[in-house]
């Protein structure tokens, strides 16, 4: 079996080596240079937009949204997509919420179990996409109507309160650096650990390889059920991690939230140079495309732009950034 | 492979019937008197509450009831077709939060010449076809929270709202009852912003949160529901600015109860959910015996602060 890895490195290789170098530098320019653009204009448009504390506003606001959209990356570049990462969040903090509150396990062992409700979705959507060959959009629809509705009757449809855990607040909103909520830190760290897994290991590796080529890939050898089941695992995880911010944040596991989340995050994903079709993409450009997202909608708030113009405003940039991508990649 | 996989579908489909027929009760059967009642949503704790007050009123007077409601207040699709379904039951008697009682009336009407009652809750029905109406009147109770607000910041300065729809009629009502009412009694007080967070607590604070990088000057907050209430609650937490934004909530809810408790929340204003689902019950009840009921069923609203909160008129009415 290690024999068949090394020998089946090379040609994968240089097929996500094409895919990243070439969508890599100059998309991730374009959308570096639309969020600056944003930030100039809402800077110049109201003196209250680049204050500290609005800034450090706007990175809480992209926590949760951002971890959601690391996860997404990855089962966007094979090709698929995860519509349950929204609420596969709720679920996870719901289930954290039961065991550190119900189940009276310490606070670490609970917020792991959180994790591990997510991962144990992931895994699920995993094995049906892979194993069972249900198209990952029904797939992942299916999962994320069940844990909507699990999340309900596991909580009693009752939010689930820590407040006999004041540590748990701490996860998001503690402050290992002083004027920076915890979130913010764990958002960056999970996004350069995830950058180092789509481009320094195996799982990576194949997360392009699966969006270039799955057949090819097959037929060299790889076990893409197995990876395909490994990636919508991880992306679990990431939702269950965003759930556990999320609780902490508001101090309660909400479980009528996170419907929407998931488009939110592929959104995110969009702007920031992943192709829907597969193949292409970058942990840099998800972060600064998650940015973008809340950069423009704290923005507009700040200039008190009615709400139903906002989502308007919002849905024209998900067009333009999207298309300039197209344009881009035509050109070559 | 092929017979295994076969054999798995079956087991599941299966266990999904065994499921299904444990699940459903059945909606018929013991011949008591069945009541539909067709609420605004049931996540919500507030729902939960209407529904416990309506549960109340199921057992006193010994009928059946179900309890049942669209996931968000935007859903007026759904809610028609669940009052279809109720309707297609032949109910002894109908209670209705309509979500839209224009969309509704089709469907009113259809009743009405079935005679089956309808009782409307929550939230009023524009139409004649509702027997009675239990309902908080929801801009008499906003123009109360403007009030508060106006004693809290002393007349003058900017305040802020976050509402949590701009379409349901409680959304418009509090956010109209609110605002006409400092409109035209406190000139000197100016709205400067309101915005909209789906009742979502993690949106709302962060839009809060915006309100007051926008306008730093803002002595007053305004939760139109308990999940922006809770959203401004924790934006100003956020922010650590305790005690210089005067905040008005609405509803309760643990959280909710726990700032007013802290100070945080300077007071909020409670419906009598309990009531509602109570009355709506009780109503429809009435009205199958043909007995006289009040067309108009105020279940009342109040002002309540770290003062009164548990005092015995108001902690019947709040809720965890």
């Amino acid at each position: 079996m290690k024999g068949t890895t090394i020998v089946e490195k090379q040609p994968v290789q240089t097929h996500q080596k094409k895919a990243t170098a070439g969508s890599g530098a100059k998309q991730k320019i374009l959308a570096f240079a639309s969020l600056i653009v944003l930030i100039v204009v809402f800077s110049l448009s109201s003196s209250n937009f680049f204050v500290f504390d609005n800034l450090v506003g706007i990175m809480l606001s992209t926590a949760v949204i951002g971890v959601l959209a690391l996860g997404s990356t990855f089962v966007i570049i094979t090709g698929g997509i995860d519509l349950s990462v929204g609420t596969v969040m709720t679920f996870s903090s719901v289930m954290a919420g039961v065991i550190i509150n119900f189940w009276h396990v310490p606070l670490p062992l609970g917020v792991v179990g959180g994790i591990l409700a997510g991962a144990i979705c992931g895994l699920t959507s995993g094995l049906m996409v892979a194993k069972m060959k249900i198209p990952p959009f029904i797939a992942t629809l299916a999962m994320m109507m069940i844990t909507k509705g699990l999340s309900l009757v596991i909580s009693g449809t009752k939010p689930i309160y820590f407040n006999d855990y004041p540590n748990f607040a701490k996860i998001s909103m503690g402050k290992l650096i002083p004027g920076i909520p915890n979130a913010i830190l764990i958002f960056l760290g999970l996004g350069v650990i995830a950058s180092i897994i789509l481009t320094k290991t195996l799982i990576g590796r194949y997360t392009f390889a699966l969006g270039s080529n799955e057949e090819a890939t097959r037929l060299s050898g790889v076990n893409t059920v197995r990876w395909k089941i490994v990636i919508y695992t991880m992306t679990g995880v990431f939702s269950g991690i965003a759930g556990i911010l999320m609780a902490s944040r508001l101090n309660s596991a909400q479980p009528a939230l996170g419907s929407g989340y998931e488009l939110d995050a592929i959104a995110a994903v969009v702007i920031g140079g992943t192709s829907l079709s597969g193949g292409a993409g970058s942990i840099l450009g998800t972060v600064i495309g998650a940015l973008i997202m809340s950069v423009l909608t704290n923005g507009l708030r700040i200039l008190s732009v009615a709400p139903e113009w906002q989502t308007v405003i919002v849905g024209f940039v998900i067009i333009l950034a999207v298309y300039a991508d197209i344009l881009r990649r035509r050109k070559r | 492979m092929k017979r295994k996989q076969w054999f798995i579908l079956l087991a599941m489909m299966l266990s999904l019937t065994t499921v299904l027929g444990a699940c459903s009760s059945g909606d018929k059967g013991d011949g008591k008197t069945y009541i539909p009642v067709i609420s605004k949503g049931f996540q919500h704790q507030f729902w939960q509450a209407v529904k416990s007050g309506a549960e109340k009123a199921a057992k006193e007077f010994d009928v059946k009831i179900t309890f049942e409601g669209p996931e968000t207040e935007s859903q007026v699709d759904k809610q028609i077709e669940m009052l279809q379904t109720a309707l297609d039951k032949k109910p002894s008697a109908i209670a209705f939060a309509a979500l839209d009682s224009k969309a509704a009336l089709p469907l009113l009407e259809k009743a009405k010449s079935n005679n089956i009652p309808v009782i409307g809750f929550d939230s009023g029905v524009d139409s004649d076809i509702p027997v009675a109406t239990a309902a908080t009147d929801n801009v008499k109770a906003a123009a109360l929270a403007a009030d508060k607000m106006a004693e809290f910041i002393g007349g003058s300065g900017e305040v802020a709202l976050v509402v949590h729809d701009q379409t349901s009629r409680t959304g418009i009502d509090r956010r109209d009852g609110f605002k006409n009412q400092i409109e035209s009694k406190y000139p000197n007080i100016k709205i400067v912003d309101i915005q909209y967070g789906g009742g979502d607590q993690l949106k709302s604070t962060d839009l809060a949160k915006a309100i007051m990088q926008a306008h730093p000057n803002l002595k007053g907050f305004f939760g139109a529901n308990e999940g922006s209430a809770i959203g401004v609650v924790n934006a100003v937490n956020e922010l650590k600015k305790n005690g210089q934004i005067t905040i008005i909530g609405y509803d309760s809810g643990k959280q909710q109860t726990d700032a007013v408790r802290s100070g945080t929340m300077a007071g909020a204003i409670t419906q009598d959910p309990i009531g509602i689902g109570y009355w709506s019950v009780k109503a429809a009840v009435m009205a199958i015996k043909g007995e006289a009921v009040d067309k108009n069923i105020d279940t009342g609203f109040h002002w309540y602060d770290k003062n009164n909160i548990d005092s015995d008129e108001i902690k019947p009415l709040l809720y965890d």
